[in-house]
């Protein structure tokens, strides 16, 4: 590929020969690819392969808990963020992250959205409500809930949840957004709505979806990586993921065949 | 077959009948209590006996205010004390203690909750009473004792630290292992995910436990303190020893005093007539109190199981 250099300024993360450990369980083996700013990257791969693992590489998740290493590097900006020093408040303000199951904060619909604003000592009302409408606007919720932002956010249903978090991991003004299976739990129209609000999102975000779906994965990604026990087996854009692979393995998991 | 039917049937009888008899035993101590307390309820009147100062052996004047107010008091004060060092301990050991202390600190704290009240009382009585006579109630009454309207509240009138403060603090100390213990329980009950969902938003860990594993626990805890609070209500044996007993205003913090379970536990024995039947008003009065507190605290503990 001639335009390496050109392509490099486009990628927003690069991993590079990345290993990670659950303790002494090696759970990445030499991972290396790049996520490529305002496109839909999907990771896909049988359940156990790692794709969660290398998800929350990203945000550094996996330094909440005892016991958890990294080698290797993933750089954004030009830096290691794997590195020592990084400011993993920083770091994970700018990576937000959606769950599997949704996970609304037990209180109003406006405070979850302003949990992130208020973190950074937004106290400023009007701004705060200014930020709070945008982001929900974005999600594609603010319609459904512009009349019950007090309400409890519990009362919501799950795909409401669902973009509920996604506009409170908005509010903050994420480079990227991190799916985690974030549509395996929710009925078909609540999928779909998401379906179409990554695909709307990437013009401002870059987006990592993790899926046990390989429509989805087909429907809404530029590119896909086929991971398989911790290594990543092939990287390419999700029309010759999909139609043309390299890998032989990568041919019989996308036809169902594994997995 | 037909034999272990009948044997199922025995079993279930038993079963039902023990059951039953612990219902029975409830309704019975209710209604002796009931039963007992009407002659002085009709005699005073309820108003009268639960707003009444007197608690006279010689006029026979028996009113429940001034125990009322002990143990409101020295609840309030041991709640007081005791909830922020529960929860602080609780936080400290879901969130920050390492994994392999967990378990023994867990440990060393159902301890203290296993441990019998009267022995608390008698640390009260030799250890904390003294302490607190010697050291905290000097500093407290020249701090406070200046303050206008309430400074006399603070100043020592009588020494030997049996008074209702020390009493307070004994409870506060009964009742910590137990708040501690339903604290930490709760803020377990917080899926990870939901912390991860606030550290994904760049929250630090002191920001996470303050506004999500707080908001998720709150109505646990809360149940968990109003349990402990009837705890502290119906506490006998470690009141008894350090708050003095004495009827009298309550002129300060470091007086002695009285409570509901100390005049019950010091004059049921020599009691008849309508004192009597005053301190069986005392008790129904508990018991209500204590019912409700169960009640409602274990519902909130519990939480609306789906
Ligand atoms: N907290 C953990 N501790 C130890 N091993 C783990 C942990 N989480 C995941 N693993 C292991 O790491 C591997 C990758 O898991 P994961 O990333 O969750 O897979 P995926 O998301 O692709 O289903 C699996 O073998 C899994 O058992
Ligand atoms: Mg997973």
């Amino acid at each position: 590929m001639p335009k390496v250099r050109g392509k490099r300024m486009m990628d927003l993360l690069t991993v590079n020969n990345l290993n990670f450990y659950y303790g002494s369980n090696k759970s990445l083996d030499g991972v290396t690819l790049p996520i490529r700013r305002n496109c839909v990257t999907s990771l896909i791969g049988p359940s156990g392969c790692g794709k969660t693992t290398l998800l929350r590489c990203f945000n550094r998740m996996h330094d909440l808990y005892p016991g958890n290493r990294y080698e290797g590097e993933i750089v954004m900006d030009g830096r290691n963020i794997l590195d020592k020093g990084e400011d993993l408040i920083t770091l994970r303000s700018s990576l937000g992250m959606v769950f599997q199951k949704p996970t609304p904060f037990p209180m109003s619909v406006f405070e979850n959205i302003a949990y992130g604003l208020r973190l950074r000592k937004v106290r400023n009302t009007a701004l705060l409500k200014e930020k709070v409408e945008k982001s929900l606007r974005q999600a594609a919720l603010w319609e459904e809930v512009k009349d019950r932002l007090k309400e409890s956010a519990l009362g919501l249903s799950g795909g409401q949840q669902q973009r509920l978090v996604i506009a409170r991991t908005l509010a903050v003004d994420p480079e990227a957004v991190l799916f985690d299976e974030s549509t395996s739990a929710l009925d078909p129209v609540s999928t779909q709505k998401i379906e179409d609000l990554m695909v709307e999102l990437k013009k401002e975000v870059t987006i990592v979806a993790v899926t046990h779906n390989m429509q989805q994965a087909a429907r809404i990604s530029d590119y896909t990586a086929l991971m398989y026990i911790g290594k990543l087996v092939e990287y390419d854009r999700t029309e010759i993921i999909f139609t043309k692979p390299k890998h032989k393995m990568t041919e019989e998991y996308v036809l169902g065949r594994f997995g | 077959m037909s034999a272990d039917h009948r044997k199922n049937l025995l079993f279930k009888a038993l079963t039902c009948l023990a059951a039953v008899s612990v219902l029975g035993i409830v309704v019975g101590i209710l209604a002796v209590i009931l039963m007992e307390s009407f002659p002085a309820l009709k005699h005073f009147g309820i108003g009268a006996f639960l707003g009444g100062r007197d608690w006279n052996y010689t006029r026979e004047i028996y009113g429940a205010l001034r125990p009322l107010t002990g143990t409101v008091v020295s609840t309030g004060i041991a709640l007081l004390a005791a909830v922020p060092l529960s929860l602080g301990t609780a936080v400290f050991l879901t969130e920050i203690c390492p994994h392999r202390l967990r378990g023994a600190f867990g440990a060393a704290i159902e301890l203290l909750a296993a441990i019998p009240s009267i022995i608390y009382g008698m640390w009260g009585l030799f250890v904390l009473a003294p302490f607190l006579d010697e050291w905290v109630q000097p500093a407290v009454g020249s701090a406070l004792g200046g303050v206008p309207l309430i400074g006399s509240f603070f100043v020592t009138k009588s020494a030997g630290g049996v008074n209702l403060f020390s009493a307070s603090l004994v409870l506060a100390v009964m009742i910590i292992p137990f708040i501690t213990s339903i604290a930490r329980d709760a803020f377990e009950q917080v899926p990870d995910v939901l912390k991860e969902s606030s550290y994904a938003l760049g929250a630090t860990r002191w920001e996470t436990v303050r506004k999500v594993v707080s908001a998720q626990s709150a109505s646990a805890v809360g149940g968990g303190v109003i349990i402990a609070m009837g705890r502290a209500l119906g506490e006998t044996m470690a009141v008894a020893y350090v708050i003095g007993n004495r009827h009298a205003s309550l002129d300060s913090l470091f007086s002695p005093y009285t409570t509901i379970t100390s005049v019950i536990a010091n004059e049921f024995n020599e009691a008849g007539g309508i004192q009597l039947s005053s301190l069986f008003t005392l008790a129904l009065v508990l018991f209500i109190a204590n019912f409700l507190a169960l009640g409602v605290g274990r519902r909130l503990v519990k939480g609306k199981e789906k």
